[in-house]
């Protein structure tokens, strides 16, 4: 099962190895990942979505990644209120007879297109992962040529 | 004052007496600074060795052991210590040197990602780019090394930072808002533990070497009279609780007691303290300990409910949780007629070994711990010669028995028999060691020949990489594939660095042999020519269940 884990790290260089080999060193598995600063430039946020068998793997990942000493505090996402987002870019080809198709399914999500050219779109969507799902799902039909992720980011009340 | 000058200045603050390492070309500054330091220092002849000094310092002595070595392959040769430091828990201060900061990434001459590489092997590690934050950087390591559960960190400094100056600012203070280990343990744990004690009808402590870290032993003990509880204890944890108590069952495990196996197997409560489950102990996981509930005290939060699911985890200090339980516990439970069956197991499956042919190496170790009155330090290298210490030699107190337990490294007992003696000058030091490991850093001979550090080594010499080959004969039908070893003459080896030998080829020679060498005032070699195909027994087949153990039983 998938869990979104975020953990809030001392903004320094290396932090992101450590984690990073933690996950492989003891073959837990990365879904996506997503780092950045937060308010204090001292700190960052790394959003990890988790691939966790059961409960007692998730625990452990918890635990291991609190005994790094740059880890500051860790947010387990499964059980608690919260919001999460992912933002994604997706090359489209489509054709004249297509394009109202196109816009069709664009104005069913929070998705637009940024620029196109010729008969290829760059559509930029943000939402949540079923959304997402539906949205390239329904694009599929007209063919995606190249897609990009940013990984979830989530954040809680 | 220059980085350098700066490093040993912090050493010293930090109560740092004696050190262990190599010199080279990116700690040049260092080693100028150490030069009228009034600091021990300790040429080791090889990093390894210095690191499982360092290593061996700090177990002997409870206190941080610190090496040193040069960036690129001097750093690469100290990560065998670190990570053996590492999977024991042990504190230790790593010191590297690094090519010129504006070098690194450059594949320059002697250049290593030393912190990536010891990424996985240390608890923490520090690359200094700045001068100014190397006083705070070394207070950090200190901290960080010593307290919650200890292990190995290191330190890498390039040579320019060693030689840049900077004012020098002791950091009174150390605060690392990720780091804050939890010592005391949470009352209503306390509370459900003390009632599952209460109701236990065959409880059992099984104690590893957090006992030892936290300097546990004595309310481990009180713990065990007052309830009457038997006591086994992991590798880690021998000499945490007397060996020679009534109580106490000796080791469990894969080389364990038969006793400790049945009685661990037939609880309904086992007490973990300061131990981790380790496969060597559980052997079969899912056929491990079915009737017994598990309280688990441990100060690291990982290691509970990691290998086995726990009833009652108790995160904090083995020392303040077994305190706190004293307190609760009120009312204890008759544990008479489970320690009578602890006792008919005890008489039914004793460690025995059978007296024919040539030196057993189990009457070797019975004769060093005659001679020594049970009150040497031991340290192990690894294979028979490990768990033969472990099993007939009995250690009565805590940091008296030294060995590599979770890495399992050859070549460890030795070099950190040397810190040991260096961390105890007053103790007799004898490294149990095979004829196989002790030339993994047969070189430190040199180091202790130059510095007189007196440790007596006894080799359980049977031609053989005696633990290899007793798999391939049990297991693969006896096709010793390389573990067939030509030595050479220990004797003669020994006297060429200017330590002692002697040989033992019979039974009667070998406790005469041993007092000779506690009488010399050097290192000794004592070659002892032992039957070449004992057993290590009793003995659990990998993935069994540990009460279904191979030989030495009725």
């Amino acid at each position: 099962m998938r869990h979104t884990i975020s953990v809030l790290v001392e903004n320094k260089f290396g932090v992101l190895a450590r984690v990073a080999g933690l996950f492989s060193a003891r073959g837990y598995n990365i879904a996506s990942l997503s780092v950045s600063e937060t308010q204090d430039p001292d700190t960052s946020y790394m959003t990890i979505v988790v691939e966790a068998k059961d409960e007692n793997v998730l625990e452990q990942i918890k635990k291991q990644l609190n005994k790094l000493i740059d880890v500051i505090s860790i947010t387990d996402f499964t059980k608690k209120e919260h919001v999460d987002r992912e933002l994604i870019l997706i090359k489209v080809k489509y054709s004249a007879k297509e394009k109202s198709k196109l816009e069709n399914i664009l104005n069913k999500y929070v998705a637009k297109i940024i620029q196109h050219k010729g008969d290829t779109a760059i559509v930029e969507a943000v939402g949540e992962q079923a959304q997402i799902k539906q949205l390239l799902d329904s694009l599929g039909q007209l063919g995606i040529k190249e897609l990009v992720r940013t990984g979830r980011v989530a954040i809680s009340y | 004052m220059t980085g350098a000058q700066i490093l040993i200045e912090c050493l010293k603050r930090e109560g740092v007496k004696v050190m262990f390492g190599y010199p080279g070309g990116q700690v040049l500054p260092i080693f100028d600074a150490l030069y009228d330091a009034d600091i021990k220092f300790i040429l080791a002849r090889h990093e390894q060795g210095a690191a499982h000094a360092a290593d061996g310092y700090a177990r002997a002595t409870g206190k941080v052991g610190v090496c040193i070595a040069t960036s690129g392959p001097g750093a690469t040769n100290l990560t065998t210590g670190i990570a053996n430091a590492y999977m024991d828990s042990i504190p230790m201060v790593a010191i590297t040197g690094q090519v010129k900061t504006f070098l690194i990434g450059n594949d320059a001459f002697q250049e290593a990602d030393v912190t990536g590489v010891t990424r996985p092997i240390t608890k923490h590690n520090f690359l200094v780019k700045d001068v100014k934050d190397l006083a705070r950087i070394i207070r950090e390591a200190f901290y960080i090394a010593s307290t919650g559960r200890p292990g190995p960190v290191l330190i890498d400094i390039p040579s320019d930072v060693q030689m840049q100056d900077t004012e020098f600012i002791w950091p009174e203070e150390v605060k690392i808002r990720g780091y804050n280990p939890t010592y005391f343990g949470h009352p209503g744990q306390i509370k459900k533990a003390a009632k599952l004690i209460k109701q236990a009808k065959r409880p059992i402590l099984y104690t590893g070497g957090g006992i030892i870290t936290s300097g546990a032993s004595p309310e481990l003990k009180d713990l065990a009279e007052r309830i009457h509880i038997p006591v086994t204890n992991t590798l880690m944890g021998l000499g945490g609780f007397p060996g020679t108590h009534e109580l106490f069952l000796g080791m469990l495990g894969m080389h364990g007691t038969a006793y400790a196996n049945h009685a661990i197997m037939g609880s309904d409560l086992i007490i973990a303290v300061g131990a981790r489950f380790d496969d060597r102990v559980t052997g079969r996981l899912d056929a491990f300990a079915p009737g017994a509930k598990i309280i688990h005290i441990d100060i690291d939060p990982a290691s509970i409910s990691k290998n086995v699911k726990v009833d009652v985890p108790i995160v904090g200090d083995a020392k303040n949780i077994l305190g706190q339980l004293l307190e609760e516990i009120k009312k204890v439970p008759d544990t008479t007629e489970w320690l009578k069956t602890i006792d008919s197991w005890k008489k039914k499956y004793p460690l025995k070994y059978k007296e024919e042919g040539k030196i057993k190496p189990q009457y070797v170790i019975e004769q060093i711990y005659q001679a020594t009155k049970g009150e040497a330090i031991i340290t192990t290298e690894v294979g028979q010669n490990q768990m033969w210490a472990c099993q007939w030699y009995k250690y009565t107190s805590p940091h008296t028995f030294i060995s590599s337990g979770g890495l399992g490294t050859m070549g460890f007992g030795f070099p950190a028999a040397m810190g040991a003696k260096l961390g105890c000058p007053e103790k007799i030091v004898f490294d149990i060691a095979g004829d196989g490991s002790i030339q993994m850093n047969i070189q430190e001979l040199a180091t202790c020949v130059c510095n007189k550090i007196n440790v007596k080594v006894a080799i359980l010499n049977n031609e053989y990489l005696g633990m290899v080959r007793q798999w391939q004969e049990l297991f693969y039908k006896k096709r010793y594939s390389y573990t067939t070893l030509y030595n050479p003459d220990f004797v003669k080896l020994a006297e060429s660095f200017g330590a002692v030998g002697i040989r033992v080829t019979k039974k009667e020679e070998v406790r005469p042999a041993i007092d000779k060498a506690l009488a010399i005032d050097n290192t000794v070699f004592i070659d002892f020519h032992i039957e070449p195909e004992e057993n290590v027994y009793p003995m659990v087949p990998a993935g069994e269940a540990i009460n279904k153990m191979l030989g030495g039983l009725a």
